[in-house]
């Protein structure tokens, strides 16, 4: 039984670290479906989880911060669509310009604004998404097994986590089942196809990417506002990057995409649990092992296990129409 | 022949005004990565260099530095600039310091938490297992599951030697004390990432822990954060932290940077400097622990007169805190 909760309590955990990943994932999902590589996944949440931690502080509300936190996730979206669709830039080249300016312009406003090193002000309980707790959480606390998951694992998590997981089916949905999202798959494939049927392929482009910026916001939201109480430089600290692995190992589709992150959360939070644990005949192991070893099944995964990736075909391709 | 007078007014206000320059050097102080209100370590050297202004009237310059490759420019800087002394603040600035101190003979400095042997550094160490030792003593009493906790920042001896102070104090406290102890990196990055040390704080209160000490910098920020989000109690670090969480922070271990900030200043303007190292310690005031309105109703009188007993005997030498960093070892 102890057995048991330890392992609720790591699952627990997994779906915490989680949540920031899922939410990049999916945005980066959207972008490059659409056939824009978008490196710049990292920055954008830097840059949400600052207007997050800025306005929460300012307001007082958890919701004006998530707001915040959109607005500048899909404002820096639409400069790399307006470098990339519009005018046809280089695609990394704009991401990764995203991701500095967003590193820089953070810090430099964070001290000029509060003036303490470029942290936001520590929030109250109040501008915050604290872990909400489900009807009937604790009166099924007691049932075996199935009462314990539902209490301690799907009760008890924050606003944001449950509009992560809401996001997965509701994407698969989108991009499989609409209009929108057949077209969205056929651009990212073969925009001349969907050029010559009357479609405009940068509007649906544009549609993309603000997509991922409003999920990016969400994801900046959820680091700043919710897993902590206050905007920190780096706070990200290469969270996109890793989304963007996840994606690959999902081969751009959204359930395993969601598998991928919460496999990259589950690695998280054993590494955590797992130091200064005796294992017998060995003895105590060095905590960088465990600090290790999410990177180095990555590369073993990556390596052996998950097939061939292919990219959608038109990813990273600018489109024009005399091509 | 009016830009000449203007030009001569100019540089007469500028030596009538700045009597203070020409007398004395502007004393400077260097944070560290965490910045100057991390709230923490560096705060506390902060505290210090503004309690020394006040009192004197003099002023003082700072830096904040962004990234490990500023350490030497900035202590080069300021030496250049003709500020001394010059006082950096942590561990990270000692291969930095030992560069600029010899570019620099006539120049004083000084550096917390590390031993650079120059002719005119002087070196400022804590005995940071004596106030460790008290906060654990605390916990231990505080505790109510018999298991209490610790996150450290990054995994070096001077945090292990807060750790084992702790575990020997929590130790006294209650003989049957479980102590979960873990590391929250291997860079300086672990200085500086809440979100972990939140995470590691709420791995140990889910095995039991419910009282847990931070030496962690920023990290602790989230430590502190998640032990109150779960109704448990944390406790604070280098600064007096209780504030943080009203009623949910137990105590703050003390180090007294800033002391060592002003007395550095102080010495300096005196004319009382002296190089080499000093260690301070429970007797000397380096170390304490804090209470004020905030924890007040959280320390029994039994713990009061426990934690005064464990100073006295510390003082006198009756009861001797390991060092762990002298042997590299925890008993």
């Amino acid at each position: 039984m102890e057995l048991f909760d330890q392992l609720i309590n790591v699952l627990a955990s997994t779906i915490r670290l989680s949540v920031p990943l899922l939410f990049a994932c999916l945005a980066g999902l959207y972008s490059e479906r659409s056939g824009v590589v978008d490196i710049g996944l990292e920055g954008k949440m830097l840059g949400a989880a600052f207007a997050a931690g800025a306005v929460a502080a300012v307001t007082g509300s958890a919701w004006a911060g998530l707001g915040a936190a959109i607005a500048i996730g899909v404002a820096l979206s639409l400069v790399h669509g307006f470098a990339s669709i519009t005018h046809r830039g280089n695609q990394i080249v704009s991401g990764v310009a995203i991701n500095f300016l967003a590193l820089g312009v953070t810090a430099l406003l964070g001290q000029a604004w509060f003036n303490e090193g470029g942290r936001t002000p520590q929030l109250p309980g109040s501008a915050r998404f604290l872990d909400v707790t489900l009807p009937f959480a604790d009166s099924l606390r007691d049932v075996p097994f199935l009462g314990s998951i539902y209490a301690n694992l799907i009760s008890n998590q924050s606003i944001p986590t449950y509009a992560a997981f809401a996001a997965v089916p509701l994407t698969w949905y989108v991009l499989y089942r609409t209009r929108f999202g057949l077209r969205l798959r056929a651009v990212g494939e073969n925009p001349h196809a969907v050029d010559t049927a009357g479609i405009s392929v940068a509007r649906l482009r544009y549609a993309a990417v603000i997509i991922c910026g409003i999920l990016c916001g969400f994801g900046g939201a959820y680091l700043a506002i919710a897993q902590s109480a206050g905007f920190l430089n780096e706070m990200t600290a290469g969270k996109g990057f890793i989304a963007l692995a996840a994606l690959i190992f999902a081969k751009w589709r959204p359930v395993p995409a969601m598998w991928a992150c919460l496999l990259f959360g589950l690695l998280d939070a054993v590494a955590l649990r797992l130091q200064g644990t005796v294992v017998p005949g060995i003895g105590e192991i060095p905590v960088q092992v465990f600090q290790a070893l999410p990177y180095i099944l990555t590369v073993v995964l990556l390596a052996g296990f998950i097939g061939k990736a292919i990219p959608p075909k038109a990813d990273g391709i600018p489109y024009s129409k005399d091509r | 022949m009016l830009m000449r007078k203007l030009f001569g007014a100019a540089v007469a206000a500028l030596v009538l005004a700045s009597p203070a320059l020409a007398q004395e050097k502007v004393p400077a102080v260097v944070y560290d990565l965490g910045g100057r209100f991390d709230k923490s370590f560096n705060e506390a050297a902060y505290t210090g260099a503004e309690k020394f202004k006040k009192e004197s009237g003099v002023a003082y310059r700072d830096f904040e530095i962004q990234n490990d490759a500023q350490r030497e420019q900035a202590l080069r800087n300021f030496a250049r600039s003709g500020n001394d002394p010059v006082v950096a603040i942590g561990f990270s600035f000692g291969s930095a310091l030992e560069k600029v101190a010899g570019e620099f003979p006539n120049t004083r400095f000084a550096i917390v938490d590390m031993v650079v042997e120059k002719p005119n550094v002087r070196s400022i160490l804590f005995k940071e297992h004596e106030g460790s030792y008290l906060v654990g003593l605390l916990a231990g009493m505080a505790s109510k599951t018999g298991k209490v906790g610790f996150v450290g920042g990054m995994d070096i001896p001077l945090i292990r030697k807060f750790a084992c102070g702790y575990v020997q104090g929590a130790k006294a406290g209650n003989g049957k004390v479980e102590v979960l102890q873990n590391m929250t990196g291997t860079t300086g990055q672990a200085f500086r990432d809440p979100v972990k040390g939140g995470e590691l704080a709420r791995s140990q209160i889910e095995r039991g822990a419910d009282v847990i000490y931070h030496a962690a910098g920023a990290t602790g920020i989230g430590v502190l954060q998640a032990a109150a989000d779960a109704g448990k109690l944390g406790i604070g670090v280098d600064s007096n932290q209780n504030a943080l969480h009203k009623g949910k922070v137990l105590t703050s271990m003390l180090k007294r940077v800033d002391v060592a900030v002003y007395d550095a200043f102080t010495d300096a303007k005196a004319g009382k400097w002296s190089a080499g190292f000093k260690v301070l310690g429970l007797a000397e005031g380096g170390v304490a622990w804090a209470l004020d309105d905030n924890n007040a109703a959280l320390i029994s009188a039994d713990m009061k007169a426990a934690v005064a007993k464990a100073e006295a005997d510390i003082k006198s030498g009756a009861v001797k805190v390991h060092d762990y960093m002298s042997d590299s070892k925890c008993p």
